[in-house]
C-alpha cells in the first residue's frame, strides 16, 4: 500500500514525521528549561531538590525523543545528517557534550562520593538547559539563514568557515531564536513545575516564573518573526530543481499554506493561554496548553523550511549545494519500509502517555524525597 | 588522499574507538543486569519475601548509575557517524539510518518510559505492574541492541543493497536481508549473551567480595546463585556461538580471520596458534618469520573456518597478492579493477554534468564492470587491506582465554552453593572478585578483535576509512578526542566511587 506512493508523497510524509519528533523534542524541552530553574527559582536545597526530581523523571524521554530526531533525520534524510553534523561539527559536538553531562547529573548529584561534587552536576545541568538549547535554537536558525557550505559531486561537504558552524551563534536571527527557546523551555519548565509539584511556596514562583520568562522570551520571538517575513528565502524551482533566492519567500510559504499560518497562530495563541491561565488564573493544566502549542509552532517553522519549494537546509556559498527534502532524501525503498516501521509510531506515543498518567498521578512532595526510598532519589 | 586527511581519519578512528570503548565498559552490564534484576523481582513478588525486596533494589540502584553514563556515552556514537564520518552517513545512510531510526521507536521509548516507573513508581503503582515495568526496561535495553548490532553486522557483511552512480551511494534492496542476515543474527546473540555472562560476574563478583568482608551473606549467597545460573548458561552458549561466529568470519572476512591467528601463508590442515609472540616488524609479503615463538595445535583452524580439518584457509599473503592456484583473487589486482570504477564513476559523473549522454552511458558500463572492486580503488597499497595483526591476534587470544575460565567459575560457584560451602571457599570468593574485572577485559578484547580486525574497511570490501570520514582539519577531531577523553575519564572515575560506595552501604541499609 504504502509501496505505491509516490517519492514525493514519502518524502513529504517523511519531512512531516521528522517535524513531529523535532516539535515533541521541544515541548520536552520543560526538562532543560526546569533545570535552569534551579539557580533562580529555587531559594532552598529543598526546593532545589524538587525541580531536580520533576524533571529527572522526564529527562529519558527529551532525551530519547533527541536520539530518535537524529535516527529519524539519518534515516530520511541522509543527506542533511552527512552535511550538517558533518559540516557544522563544533555547533553539534557543543550540543552533544551539554546532553552528555546532563545524562549522568541527575543520577550522580546525590550520590556519595561522586568526585565531582554536588554543584559541578547542577553546573552540568544548567548548561545543558541553557547553552544547548540556545545552540540548538541556532541550528535550527540556518535552517532560513543559510550556511557556508558546499557539497561536490559524490555530495562531500566542505565547510565555508574554520568555526564549523559556531559561527550560527553569531547571525542576531540564528541567536534570537536560540534565545527564544531558552526562555520558552523556561516558561514550559515552570509550567511544568506548578502541574506536577505540591510545595506552596516553589509553586507560587512558578506562576510568577511562567510569565516572566514568556515576556523574556517575547522580544526575541517578534524578531524571529520579523525575520522570517521579511528576509529573503531559499527556494526551489520545482521543474528544475534549481534554488534560487526569493524576496519574502517565508511570508509567501506561510500566505500559501493557510494551515500552516493557523498552526503559528494557534500555537503562539495556546502557550500565551498556557502561561497566563498558570501564572494569573491559579490553574495547573498551563503546561499542556503551553505543549501543544510549542509542538504547533515547532510544526509551522518546519513546515515553512521544507515545504513549498523550499530549501530547509540553504548553502549560502553555492545554492545548488541547498538541500531540500527531495535531493537529500533515502531512496524510495528505505521510505517505504520506514513508512511502514512508523505505524508502530501512535502505540509508543499511547504507552508513554499512559505510564507518564501513572506516574504523575500523585504530585511530588517533599515527604517523598525524604521517605523510606530516599536513597533513589535525585 | 592527502597527509592532513590521514590525519583527520586516524584522529576521527582514535576518537570513536575511544567513545565505543567507553561506551561498552557501561553497556554490557545493563543489558544483562536488567534481566537479572527482573529476574530477582519475579522472586519478590512471587514469593513476598521482603529480603528479595531489598536485594533487588541494591542491585536496582547500582543498575541506575551505571544506565545513566551508558545513554550519556551512547548519544556520541549515534551523532559521530554524521560528525566524523559524514561521507560514510552519505554513502550508506539510505540502508544504516533505518535500523538506528528503528532502534529509537521500538527500544529506546520502552527504557526510557520504563525506567522511570521501576527507580520511583515502587509506591505509584501496584506490585505486578512495577514487575512488568522492569521486565519493560530489560526487553528495551535489550532490544535497542538488535539495531545497532544489525546495523554492525551489515557494515561487516554488506548485503541486500546495491550502490547507485547517479546519487553515488549504496541503497537499500531488501530490508529483511538486512535484518535477518546471518551476520546480524550471530553479531545480537553474541554480543547479548556475552552482556549476560558480564552482569552474571558482576553480580557474583560483587557477591563474593560481600562474602570475604562477612558482610549481607545471605544476600550475598542468594544473588550469586541466581547469577551464576544464567551466567553459566550464557558462557557456555557465548563459547558454541563463538565457534560458529569463526565459521562465519571464515566464510566472509576471511582476512580477518588471517589475522586473528597470524597465519600469512595459507595452507591445508591450517593450525590454531594456541600461544605466540607475534613477529612485530612483520609485513604481508616479506620473508620474516610471523612469531617470535608459538605453540600450534594443527588442523584446529581448517576445521573451525570450514569444519573440515584438512580443508585450506587462505593466509594474509595469499588475500593480499591472491593465490592463482586456489583461485583467489588478490587486493592487489581488486586495487586495479577498483581504479577503474573509481575513474570511471568519476567519468560517468563528468560526463552526466555536461550533458554528454553517450559518453555517461559508455563510463557507466565500465564502471559497471568493475564496481565490485569500487573500494579496493581507494587504497593506496595492497597491503593496506590487512588489519593490525598484532592487536587482533592478541585480543583474540584474551577474550577465547577468559571465556574458557568464566564457565569454570560459574560451575564451582554452582557446586559450592549445592554443597553449602559457598561462605568458607575464600579462594573461589577471590576468584570470582577478579572474574568482576576480568569480564571487563574480555568484553572490550572481543570487541577489538572485531572492529579493528576489520580495517581498514569501514564497509567491509566497500568503503575504507580513509573514504568515510569528514573533510575536517584534525586539529578539530583532536580536540574532541581529548574533550571527550577528560568528559569520559572523570565519569568513570565518579562512576567507579559512586559503584564502590553504594556496594559499601549495602543493601541492608
Amino acid at each position: 500500500m504504502i509501496g505505491n506512493l509516490d517519492i514525493s508523497v514519502l518524502q513529504q510524509l517523511w519531512w512531516l514525521i521528522v517535524s513531529v519528533v523535532g516539535s515533541l523534542f521541544l515541548f520536552l524541552t520543560f526538562v532543560q528549561g526546569g533545570q535552569t530553574l534551579i539557580f533562580t527559582t529555587a531559594r532552598t536545597e529543598e526546593e532545589k531538590s524538587l525541580i531536580i526530581n520533576a524533571m529527572g523523571r522526564k529527562w529519558e524521554l527529551t532525551f530519547t525523543t533527541l536520539v530518535l530526531f537524529g535516527g529519524a533525520l539519518f534515516a530520511a534524510f541522509p543527506l542533511f545528517y552527512a552535511t550538517s553534523f558533518g559540516g557544522a561539527y563544533w555547533v553539534w559536538m557543543l550540543i552533544l557534550f551539554t546532553f552528555v553531562v546532563q545524562a549522568v547529573s541527575y543520577e550522580f548529584r546525590k550520590k556519595p562520593h561522586n568526585v565531582l561534587g554536588a554543584r559541578t552536576y547542577e553546573i552540568f545541568l544548567f548548561v545543558n538547559g541553557s547553552v544547548g538549547i540556545l545552540l540548538i535554537g541556532a541550528a535550527v536558525g540556518t535552517f532560513f539563514t543559510g550556511s557556508r557550505f558546499s557539497l561536490n559531486l559524490y555530495n562531500s561537504v566542505t565547510w565555508g568557515t574554520a568555526f564549523h558552524g559556531l559561527e550560527a551563534a553569531l547571525n542576531p536571527f540564528n541567536l534570537a531564536f536560540g534565545l527564544f527557546l531558552v526562555f520558552l523551555a523556561r516558561t514550559l519548565g515552570a509550567m511544568y513545575l506548578v502541574n506536577h509539584v505540591a510545595h506552596e511556596a516553589l509553586v507560587q514562583r512558578a506562576r510568577r516564573a511562567s510569565w516572566i520568562n514568556l515576556l523574556w522570551a517575547l522580544p526575541f520571538l517578534l524578531t524571529v518573526l520579523f525575520g522570517l517575513m521579511t528576509m529573503d528565502g531559499f527556494a526551489v524551482d520545482p521543474a528544475t530543481g534549481k534554488v534560487f533566492l526569493e524576496p519574502g519567500k517565508y511570508l509567501h510559504n506561510l500566505l500559501g499554506m493557510p494551515a500552516v499560518l493557523v498552526l503559528l497562530l494557534g500555537g503562539l495563541g495556546s502557550v500565551i493561554y498556557g502561561v497566563v491561565a498558570t501564572g494569573f488564573l491559579g490553574r495547573n493544566s498551563g503546561i499542556w496548553f503551553g505543549g501543544i502549542g510549542t509542538v504547533l509552532v515547532g510544526l509551522a517553522v518546519f513546515s515553512l523550511a521544507g515545504y513549498g519549494n523550499t530549501a530547509f537546509y540553504p548553502s549560502l556559498t553555492d545554492l545548488q549545494s541547498s538541500l531540500t527534502i527531495y535531493n537529500a532524501s533515502s531512496s524510495k525503498y528505505t521510505l517505504t519500509v520506514m513508512s511502514y516501521v512508523a505505524i508502530a509510531v501512535p502505540f509508543v506515543l499511547a504507552y508513554v502517555a499512559y505510564v507518564w498518567k501513572l506516574m504523575n498521578a500523585k504530585k511530588l512532595t517533599l515527604a517523598e524525597l525524604t521517605g523510606e526510598d530516599a536513597g533513589e532519589m535525585y | 588522499m592527502g597527509d592532513q586527511i590521514l590525519t583527520t581519519v586516524d584522529w576521527a578512528r582514535a576518537q570513536f574507538a575511544l567513545t565505543a570503548m567507553y561506551h561498552w565498559i557501561f553497556v554490557p552490564l545493563t543489558l544483562g543486569l536488567s534481566f537479572l534484576v527482573a529476574f530477582f523481582e519475579s522472586i519478590y513478588v512471587k514469593t513476598g519475601n521482603d529480603e528479595w525486596r531489598k536485594l533487588t533494589k541494591f542491585w536496582m540502584t547500582l543498575f541506575g548509575i551505571n544506565f545513566a553514563i551508558g545513554a550519556a556515552t551512547g548519544i556520541i556514537l549515534e551523532f559521530q557517524f554524521g560528525t566524523n564520518w559524514s561521507n560514510y552517513s552519505w554513502m550508506v545512510g539510505d540502508i544504516f539510518g533505518a535500523p538506528l531510526a528503528i532502534e529509537g521507536i521500538f527500544a529506546f521509548f520502552l527504557e526510557a518510559s520504563f525506567f522511570a516507573v521501576m527507580f520511583f513508581g515502587w509506591h505509584k503503582v501496584s506490585k505486578r505492574f512495577h514487575l512488568f515495568s522492569t521486565w519493560m526496561v530489560a526487553v528495551g535495553s535489550n532490544l535497542s541492541a538488535v539495531w545497532i548490532l544489525v546495523a554492525n553486522g551489515w557494515m561487516q557483511f554488506p548485503t541486500g543493497m546495491s550502490f547507485n552512480p547517479d546519487k553515488a551511494r549504496f541503497e537499500m534492496q531488501n530490508f529483511w536481508d538486512i535484518a535477518l542476515s546471518p551476520v546480524a543474527v550471530q553479531k545480537f546473540t553474541h554480543t547479548t549473551s556475552s552482556a549476560f555472562l558480564l552482569a552474571s560476574l558482576f553480580v557474583v563478583g560483587i557477591s563474593g567480595l560481600f562474602l570475604l568482608q562477612k558482610r549481607h551473606q545471605k544476600m550475598a549467597q542468594r544473588s550469586m546463585v541466581v547469577a551464576a545460573v544464567l551466567g553459566l548458561v550464557a558462557s557456555v552458549f557465548v563459547a558454541f556461538n563463538g565457534d560458529e561466529s569463526a565459521f562465519h568470519i571464515a566464510q566472509r572476512q576471511p582476512m580477518k580471520l588471517a589475522a586473528m591467528e597470524g597465519l600469512y601463508y595459507g595452507q591445508e590442515k591450517a593450525p590454531v596458534v594456541a600461544l605466540g609472540i607475534i613477529n612485530s616488524s612483520k609485513k604481508p609479503g616479506d620473508n620474516l618469520p610471523a612469531f617470535h615463538q608459538e605453540l600450534k595445535i594443527p588442523g584446529l583452524l581448517s576445521l573451525m573456518a570450514n569444519r573440515k580439518v584438512d580443508s585450506f584457509v587462505p593466509g594474509i599473503n595469499d588475500l593480499v597478492y591472491g593465490n592463482a592456484e586456489r583461485n583467489i583473487v588478490g587486493a592487489q589486482q581488486r586495487m586495479v579493477s577498483g581504479k577503474i570504477a573509481v575513474a570511471e564513476l568519476t567519468n560517468y559523473k563528468g560526463a552526466k554534468e555536461k550533458g554528454d549522454a553517450a559518453a555517461a552511458a559508455s563510463a557507466l558500463e565500465r564502471f559497471n564492470q568493475h564496481k565490485e572492486d569500487l573500494g579496493y580503488g581507494y587504497l593506496d597499497s595492497p597491503a593496506q587491506a590487512a588489519p593490525p595483526v598484532a592487536i587482533t591476534f592478541y585480543a583474540f587470544r584474551v577474550m577465547v582465554g577468559l571465556g574458557t575460565l568464566f564457565p569454570l567459575i560459574f560451575l564451582l560457584v554452582l557446586y559450592s552453593a549445592y554443597r553449602g560451602t559457598l561462605e568458607g571457599q575464600r579462594w573461589l570468593n577471590r576468584a570470582c572478585f577478579a572474574c568482576l574485572f576480568l569480564g571487563y577485559v574480555a568484553q572490550q578484547a572481543g570487541w577489538v578483535v572485531a572492529e579493528v580486525g576489520r580495517q581498514p574497511w569501514a564497509i567491509q570490501g566497500l568503503l575504507p576509512v580513509g573514504v568515510a570520514s569528514t573533510k575536517l582539519a584534525a586539529s578539530n577531531v583532536q580536540a574532541t578526542f581529548f574533550m571527550f577523553l577528560a568528559l569520559f575519564t572523570a565519569l568513570l572515575l565518579a562512576e567507579i566511587r559512586i559503584m564502590m560506595k553504594q556496594i559499601k552501604i549495602g543493601p541492608e541499609a
